[in-house]
């Protein structure tokens, strides 16, 4: 199987990174033999086998539902990357 | 008494203790060396300046009943410190500032630890050389433009050199046992389930593990009873009784049964490598533990297995840096045009790679060909070393294919990068614990490491092998100081 241009262009519009063709034919490249690499797991027969889906075998646990506020509103609008010191601004996306 | 930068984590609180030495003292020998080692780029934050007046604080009113009383102590830059710039070696979260403090290192500031630096680290933890930083390389003390391994490749050389008596890692593929085995030090990565992963950057999450990195085994099993406990805020945190790793830690390994794994016998291992492993086979044996044959048929598919796995949890990990609440955002025409930019330009190449494979394998249509199969395909990886714990108790391998590479050498071909991974990488889809011990030099005085697997939850036994271990290998590294 070959990964070509059109996938990769078709991978990053999922993972929402933008790349110019000459990063394209680069990635495509990588991808290529890295995806070579990992054929290798089909020759093994594994429709009998239960995936393997956590290594730590624990019931998730259930906590109260209670209201922690340690009031870092503040703190944490610090690190927005748009200055502003009441919401998080992103472009406009209604017109 | 020797330099106090020399002295082992343990020699160290000995000396606290006894008041040969005040915290303050210390505080300011590992920060004076630090400055002088600006060359070897391990530090992406300094702390010093709060770190000194820590000292002083612990000084005034020292509490003698701590674990590390007044120990300054680096730690990798995946922990989110509050207050305290945590980038996880990326231009993405160049000036994140945690608001929250990491659970491994609230344990170690809870003991008396104090904050000495963020280390260095491969982007987002992805690397097995540390130069995929933002950051820049980081130099192994070994010797010039050689890689300190990675990802916590600042860690490893923080240690080697002597600017921080120990410090803390994290594991994803062998991120703490490949950079100790290339810098000569020691690493543990544990069970997956012992050391709380909350606040720590996430990787991949069924894989990632933070643990000890030092000088000698006994510091790494001071450490390791610091950091390990039982965490609410970690869903895959794992209640079970700890052992008092340092207390508990003996060199009596009579009768254990060790087993040597044929399939790591790969092709194309140096001659050195393999020498140093029957070396190790053989002080096993001088120890009193019993070597047995065994096979783990499935080690060939691990790599595969995990280079699926891990970027597919990775990309659905990352999905969060979108520019947004916080860190590193590069403005768009529209919110679309912006993530993609923002990302595009926030992340470097290697993680750009890594979440296009992530994406590719869960993506519709290939989920079940990627994904599923290799979940089970690790099921089948568990169940090897399952199978071969019915008969023995640890499992002693090499823990790198090679010594320390040039800076550069491997940075045009992943999958040639990927291969330093080998023989750790297992050990993290099966989630146990397993220890890199600095075993030997290869002809260009590069250190070499062995490593031990233990079972789940084990790490007091793969401790103790590796004790008895460390006493008969008697290594020395040799590092000249060359870049002061």
């Amino acid at each position: 199987m070959t990964i070509d241009l059109k996938t990769v262009k078709h991978i990053s519009k999922l993972a929402r990174i933008s790349v110019d063709e000459e990063k394209a034919n680069k990635l495509a490249n990588d991808l290529n033999s890295i995806f070579e690499f990992i054929e290798k797991l089909n020759e093994l027969k594994t429709d009998n086998v239960e995936p393997l889906t956590s290594i730590a075998e624990t019931k998730l646990r259930f906590r109260e539902d209670q209201i922690k506020s340690e009031n870092i509103r503040e703190k944490i609008l610090k690190n927005s990357p748009d200055e502003n010191k009441d919401f998080f601004v992103v472009p406009k996306v209604v017109e | 008494m020797s330099n106090i930068t020399d002295q082992t984590l343990s020699e160290i609180i000995r000396n606290i203790k006894s008041k040969k030495l005040s915290s303050l003292e210390v505080t300011n020998a590992f920060i004076e060396r630090s400055e002088k080692s600006k060359k070897l780029n391990v530090f992406i934050t300094e702390n010093f300046t709060s770190a000194i007046d820590q000292a002083k604080k612990f000084d005034e009113t020292p509490n003698y009943e701590l674990k590390l009383p007044g120990i300054p102590i680096a730690v990798k830059d995946l922990f989110c410190t509050n207050g305290v710039k945590t980038t996880a070696g990326s231009k993405i979260l160049k000036n994140f500032i945690p608001t929250y403090e990491s659970t491994v290192t609230q344990n170690i500031w809870n003991q008396g630890g104090i904050l000495l630096g963020k280390l260095n680290c491969d982007e987002f933890a992805m690397g097995s050389s540390n130069e995929t930083s933002f950051f820049g390389n980081v130099q192994n003390p070994i010797g010039e433009n050689l890689v300190p391994g990675g990802s916590s490749g600042g860690s490893s050389s923080a240690v080697a050199a002597n600017l921080t008596p120990v410090t803390i890692g994290t594991d994803t593929g062998g991120s703490i046992r490949q950079p100790a085995s290339f810098t000569g030090t020691v690493g543990l990565k544990p069970t997956y389930g012992s050391c709380s992963r909350y606040g720590i950057v996430a990787f991949a999450s069924s894989l990632d593990q933070a643990g000890p990195m030092s000088k000698n085994v006994k510091d790494a099993a001071i450490l390791l009873e610091v950091i390990s406990s039982f965490d609410k805020k970690d869903s895959t945190s794992i209640n079970f009784k700890r052992n008092k790793y340092f207390e508990e830690l003996t060199n009596n390994i009579k009768g254990k049964k060790i087993g040597i794994p044929k399939e790591y016998r790969v092709e194309g291992m140096p001659d050195e490598i393999e020498n140093l492993w029957n070396k190790g086979i053989e002080y096993i044996k001088e120890c009193g533990a019993e070597v047995i044959d065994i096979s783990l048929p499935h080690t060939n598919y691990a790599l595969p297995t995990y280079y699926i796995v891990a970027p597919a949890e990775a990309s659905s990990n990352l999905a969060r840096y979108d520019g947004v609440k916080y860190g590193f955002r590069s403005p768009g025409k529209n919110l679309i045009d912006m993530y993609e930019k923002t990302r595009s330009e926030g992340f470097g190449e290697e993680v750009k790679r890594r979440i296009m494979i992530g994406t590719y394998v869960l993506s519709s249509g290939y989920y079940d060909a990627y994904y599923l199969k290799a979940q089970k395909i690790r099921q089948l990886i568990k169940k090897d070393f399952d199978e071969v714990y019915n008969k023995v108790d640890a499992i002693l391998t090499p823990s790198t294919p090679s010594s320390a590479f040039k800076i550069g050498e491997k940075t045009d071909d992943p999958v040639s990068m990927y291969l330093n991974d080998i023989f750790t990488v297992p050990v993290n889809l099966a989630g146990l614990p397993g220890i890199s011990i600095p075993a030997g030099l290869d002809k260009n005085g590069f250190p070499l490491g062995l490593q031990i697997i233990g079972k789940p939850f084990d790490e007091q036994n793969i401790l103790n092998i590796a004790y008895s271990m460390e006493e008969k290998i008697n290594f020395k590294n040799k590092i000249s100081d060359w870049w002061i």
